[in-house]
């Protein structure tokens, strides 16, 4: 552990008592065994750090799968007042609106078992994906601002997907406030050319079966009936052009961090206050992000239904593919809590963290009302992803927020080297996995190994009462940059 | 033009590494050599650099409150040239530099399939711990990167 006191709370707490300049305590949600493998990682002196800022609210939380980010750390939550809080591009991350959705379908694994490859192949020639890949459906300017004010909704009345796969998106698939004049050339012109495609890194596109259900009752309002059951999911997010987006205004506020009338601990923790107009124009901008990441997730679930009718020879109607859920896990969102017995708005930040809402939240749409929000976990390549509902606890404890993956413990050269003289593809095809990946260096750097045990992570937010389990879902294909 | 593809020695760099980042040491004999040291090993970390020609300059300019925020604002530029305009960079001089302004000329040539590989993905230079010092011997600096 780094040099900073931490104590233990209870079986799934931790906490870092305020010490210098830190505001307010730390949490990180762990259990023992993660505390010990942290080892000298700094990502606890990471979640201190975020502790400084002014107008932190409650805690500076880290959920279980945190690791070390730049300035914040992944798997970091931190909300700020609206009045004397910053917002800060570094505590979101720069691939904004990085996240998951996952869809569900009438499909059983026995039926399509003698065709997955067939199938993993037709969704890698069909979904761009890979370093510089670049997609089939370019934009002109004014085009592209039409998306980054609309999001999921301009790709729907472009005939990607249906209305009734709004409610079942984060904020319905559109951010509001998002005002594509608080956003760069630059970042209009990288953002032209990728709008329906992958990228590369950790995402992916997977066809899944559900392996096991832990809550039928939910799973079913999910739209999870039974094992056996095909479904797919989606991770990736905005982008070159988020990536823009958070470079533009870090060193926008990188340059302007000496007129702030506090010290920053790190310089990639530049901030803005959210009342003054460098907040304000960060966060249309940031909502521009997210938005391009959830048309550019609504589009790819489009192209991945017509190429499973069209692989398979089946109806829509058949094939039944539909949307069970889209959440975001790098976002900075305006949202309201019971703080000390007052409603009150303020800025979440949920750095590799998912929002769960538990049941009877007023956004959750009509479906959702007594299960909870859908959360959706995935796990590393091939591996499968958890379901998982919101809580009441969540929103008492974490401003309604979760775990949001498995996180990395291997640097990639590290895995580079542990993946030699092996077949990474053969060793997936023997566990009942078929990956193609785009870049030929991916399947090394991605492999099991070299993230942090999904289950580990999952059975903590679990029993810790952040959100509960659903359903575990098993990969059988995927399809990587 | 002749080609000159084939003459590019690696600059003096060090690439160590966080779970899920790349990070770039790189040393100079002085403040310019350590500059332009810096933009070679990016694009050398990025593809293969013997490959790409010197076709096309590009004037680069960078500012920053501190020796550190320049790096890092000059390989942001650097950077951007693939990231935004799909193109590789070669050589790098710096026609002056001090602790707050860069000035630069990049050669380069647009990346072409087939002529040139995109070895590792840089998708970001941060600012986080980027680091200049001077010794006795020359200078040395450290930037972390996303990749």
């Amino acid at each position: 552990m780094s040099d900073i006191r931490i104590e233990r709370l209870d079986a799934f707490r931790w906490i870092i008592p305020p010490t210098g300049g830190m505001r307010v305590p730390g949490i990180i949600y762990a259990d023992e065994r993660m505390m010990q493998a942290m080892g000298t990682d700094e990502s606890p002196r990471q979640v201190a750090n975020v502790a400084h800022l002014p107008g932190i609210i409650g805690h500076s939380l880290a959920m279980p799968d945190i690791h070390w980010g730049y300035g914040f750390p992944i798997g970091g939550v931190a909300a700020f007042d609206m009045d004397e809080g910053i917002i800060s591009p570094g505590g979101v991350g720069y691939d904004i609106n990085c996240g998951v959705r996952l869809m569900a379908t009438n499909l059983q694994i026995g039926e399509i078992k003698g065709r997955l490859r067939e199938l993993v192949i037709a969704l890698f020639r069909k979904i761009p994906a890979g370093v510089g890949s670049e997609s089939t459906c370019k934009l002109s300017v004014a085009e592209e601002k039409r998306v980054l004010r609309q999001g999921a909704v301009w790709a729907i009345d472009r005939g990607y997907g249906s209305d009734g796969d709004l409610p079942a998106i984060e904020d319905g698939g559109a951010m509001p406030g998002a005002d594509p004049d608080c956003v760069s050339d630059r970042a209009l012109e990288r953002g032209r050319r990728q709008l329906g495609t992958l990228g590369s890194g950790n995402h992916f596109l997977e066809l899944e079966v559900v392996e096991e259900i832990f809550d039928r009752r939910v799973a079913s309002t999910f739209g999870l009936t039974a094992e056996g059951q095909v479904a797919v999911a989606i991770h990736t997010g905005s982008r070159g052009f988020g990536y823009q987006v958070c470079d533009d205004y870090l060193a926008r506020m990188v340059k302007r961090s000496g007129a702030l009338d506090f010290p920053l601990p790190d310089r990639q923790l530049a901030c803005a206050y959210l009342a003054s107009d460098e907040g304000k124009e960060y966060l249309a901008a940031m909502a521009c992000a997210a938005n391009y990441a959830w048309a550019n997730r609504q589009i790819l679930m489009h192209w991945t239904a017509q190429t499973l009718e069209k692989t398979l020879q089946r109806s829509p109607r058949d094939i039944g593919m539909r949307l069970v859920y889209d959440v975001c896990h790098n976002i900075a969102k305006v949202e309201e809590f019971e703080i000390e017995g007052r409603k009150t708005k303020v800025c979440v930040h949920r750095k590799g963290a998912t929002r769960a809402l538990p049941p009877r939240h007023p956004s959750l749409p009509d479906r959702y009302r007594e299960s909870g929000q859908p959360v959706l976990i995935p796990g590393d390549m091939g591996t499968g992803s958890y379901v998982l509902a919101g809580t009441d606890k969540a929103l008492e404890e974490t401003f309604g927020s979760t775990c949001h993956g498995a996180g990395r413990v291997m640097s990639r050269s590290r895995a580079l080297k542990a993946s030699r003289n092996r077949s990474i593809a053969g060793e997936m095809a023997d566990r009942g996995v078929i990956v193609l990946a785009a870049g030929k260096k991916t399947l090394s750097e991605e492999m099991p190994e070299a993230y942090k045990d999904i289950e580990g992570v999952v059975n903590v937010v679990h029993r810790a009462g952040l959100s509960t389990k659903v359903a575990r879902l098993r990969a059988v294909g995927c399809i990587k940059g | 033009m002749k080609n000159d593809a084939d003459q590019a020695p690696s600059p003096p760099y060090r690439i160590f590494e966080h779970t899920a980042d790349l990070g770039v040491e790189i040393c100079g004999t002085d403040e310019r050599n350590l500059f332009r040291n810096a933009a070679l090993a990016l694009s050398d970390i990025m593809t293969d650099r013997s490959r790409v020609r010197g076709r096309e300059e590009r004037e680069i300019v960078a500012e920053g409150g501190d020796r550190e925020e320049v790096l890092v604002n000059f390989l942001r530029e650097i950077l951007y040239l693939y990231n935004g305009e799909g193109w590789l960079l070669k050589e790098c001089e710096i026609s002056a530099v001090d602790g707050f302004h860069l000035r630069a000329t990049a050669t380069g040539e647009p990346f072409a399939h087939g002529r040139h590989t995109m070895d590792v993905e840089i998708k970001a230079v941060t600012y986080h711990r980027a680091e200049i010092r001077r010794s006795g011997q020359g200078w040395t600096g450290r930037i972390i990167c996303d990749v």
